[in-house]
């Protein structure tokens, strides 16, 4: 069975980009290995030759024209920023 | 008549039509339950203004005639449907604030036909959670009450079940990834239906599950979520998925009767310690159907033990990659940030900000099943799982069977806070019966069937064939007339 150990939890959590606290990563990794333990019972099941499901309906996705339909709203789609500014979206630095 | 609030829609419907009524008086009184109802916490963002101004423009389109069914009906909006102007967050503090520039596809559809929205209904956060506890809101508690226990309406539709069995509203609508529309149902005496995935469009609907997700009505009668369910489904060039189908009349084939229908009764849902009051009501639900002419068949679908674990691997899998978007920039919550801290540090200090402890927990587990290493032992296998389970359902339709009859929930509504300290896996459990359909993209219903000693509502949960909601509906409402479950919850709010 998988085992979550606080170095595991610590990279998951970082890999999701959510800061965890070091003092909460072992109820977190102990948390993760319960749950990860229920999966664990897939284990049991013959798949072997099954193919994985990519669509729950046997449709094909329809295609359409890739033309521009909508656009030119800029405040708009900036509306709800919490830090816009000159027609941009404001983050901190990113490059040196 | 009695009180507007507590009609069916359908009963409003032909009230409007013959002008016995006004659009105006059956919002008001809704509005007024809703100011009244503050306890049950369902309405987050009450929408009265726009309430008042659509009731009038459907009264004009009333008296002029030919108004479609919903016109005038007011509903509650789950907070999970994108909404121009009104807030929708989901019910997460991350997008505190946002107002969205456009309208979903089904609550647009609801707007077109003349609908009222009385504003927006509680959830769990991101549609995560069984019991609404989840939720930036806080807790919903659900109208039924038998002891001095405050109860869950279940999750995550809890808000609109909770609106819907309490008269806040005539319908509201719900979204289903795993059981979301048609637990909170059984929880609290109410219909409610998960269709097809692919019946009704996902746009606009902030996204759990994608491959799972479906929005459906929830109502007090099946005829009412006939009705209202016709409304909201059909072909949308926006979400590559929905289906370019046909939407039937699911009201005309209501009273069709089930005589000669065959019914499937699993033998892989009679689960270890269920409680014998639902396996009595199951039984009884499947006495009701062979009296009104049905056969009941035995049937196996094997897989259904690993339906729960293949969900749990699949859904924070999607949803993991789904949420990456709360990232501070675009909407909603951004964290303040210390000196020198950098964009890493505003994704990290944001999300953690500002997604509850269960929604950190899902978006982790998915990170770690589609992480390098993992993704085939993980991810991979619950999808070739997820290809047997529909494999199972698609053998047993090939034998001719025309619904499926299961209990909706392992139990009946618990207390709020029950959970709070189980380990997670606890609360997944509810989910048992209703989480497969989710995985075979098939229609499912939750019928209110009776109540348990303590007097509190139990549903049972028919499944049908691909598309066949109407079929489904039929059904319903046989084992809902048979069942005559009348009951309400007495006003303690």
């Amino acid at each position: 069975m998988s085992r979550i150990d606080t170095d595991t939890a610590r990279k998951v959590a970082k890999l999701a980009r959510i800061a965890v606290p070091e003092d909460h990563l072992p109820t977190l990794a102990g948390e993760l290995t319960r749950i990860l333990g229920f999966m664990e019972q897939l284990n049991e099941v013959d798949v072997e030759g099954v193919e994985p499901m990519t669509s729950v309906t046997p449709m094909r996705l329809k295609r359409r024209d890739d033309t521009v339909t909508e656009g030119r709203m800029p405040d708009r789609i900036l509306k709800n920023a919490p830090d816009a500014r000159e027609g941009f979206f404001a983050v901190p630095k990113v490059v040196e | 008549m009695s009180a507007p609030n507590t009609l069916t829609i359908a009963a409003a419907r032909d009230a409007l039509r013959k002008r016995d009524l006004t659009a105006v008086d059956l919002t008001q009184a809704c509005l007024d339950a809703i100011d009244g109802a503050g306890a049950l916490n369902a309405f987050v963002h009450p929408t009265p203004e726009i309430a008042l101004d659509r009731a009038r423009a459907a009264d004009t389109r009333l008296a002029a005639g030919e108004a479609p069914a919903m016109c005038g009906i007011p509903l509650g909006i789950k907070d999970l449907f994108c909404t121009e102007g009104v807030p929708s967050q989901a019910a997460s503090h991350i997008l505190n604030g946002f107002r969205p520039e456009y309208e979903s596809t089904v609550s647009a559809r609801l707007r077109n036909a003349g609908a009222v929205m009385l504003g927006k209904l509680n959830m769990d956060e991101f549609a995560m959670g069984s019991s609404n506890e989840t939720s930036t809101y806080g807790d919903v508690v659900n109208p039924w009450k038998v002891d001095d226990r405050r109860l869950t309406p279940g999750g995550s539709s809890g808000g609109s079940a909770a609106a819907v069995a309490a008269d806040l509203c005539l319908g509201a609508t719900g979204t289903d990834t795993g059981g979301s529309i048609r637990q909170p149902a059984a929880f609290t005496g109410t219909v409610g239906v998960k269709p097809t995935y692919g019946r009704c469009s996902r746009w606009g609907i902030i996204a759990f599950a994608s491959s799972l997700d479906q929005a459906g009505p929830m109502t007090r009668t099946v005829r009412d979520a006939a009705i209202m369910l016709e409304a909201m489904c059909g072909h949308d060039p926006k979400d590559s998925t929905s289906a370019d189908l046909p939407v039937p009349d699911f009201e005309a084939a209501l009273g069709a009767g089930v005589k000669g229908q065959k019914i499937g009764i699993p033998r892989e849902y009679r689960m270890d310690g269920m409680p014998d009051e639902i396996e009595k009501l199951w039984s009884e639900g499947a006495e009701m159907l062979r009296d009104a002419g049905a056969e009941i068949v035995d049937i196996s679908l094997p897989h259904t033990k690993y339906a729960l674990p293949a969900y749990y691997v699949i859904a924070p899998a999607e949803a993991s990659s789904n949420l990456a978007r709360y990232d501070g920039v675009r909407y909603g919550h951004r964290a303040k940030l210390a000196q020198g801290d950098g964009i890493t540090e505003m994704y990290e200090k944001t999300r953690a900000e500002g997604f509850g402890p269960e929604v950190q927990r899902r978006v982790m587990i998915g990170t770690y099943v589609l992480s390098a290493g993992f993704y085939d032992a993980y991810y991979n296998r619950a999808r070739k799982v997820r290809t047997l389970i529909k494999r199972d359902f698609e053998a047993v339709f090939d034998q001719g069977i025309d619904a499926i009859l299961t209990p909706a929930t392992p139990s009946a509504a618990f207390g709020l806070g029950e959970l709070v300290d189980a380990d997670p896996v606890q609360m997944y459990l509810n989910d048992v019966f209703t989480v497969t359909v989710n995985l075979a993209g098939l229609p499912g219903i939750a019928v209110p069937a009776g109540l348990d000693r303590q007097g509190l509502p139990l549903g049972l949960q028919l499944i049908g064939r691909p598309w066949d909601e109407a079929g489904l509906l039929n059904t319903a409402q046989v084992l809902e007339a048979a069942a005559g479950f009348v009951s309400k919850p007495a006003k303690w709010w």
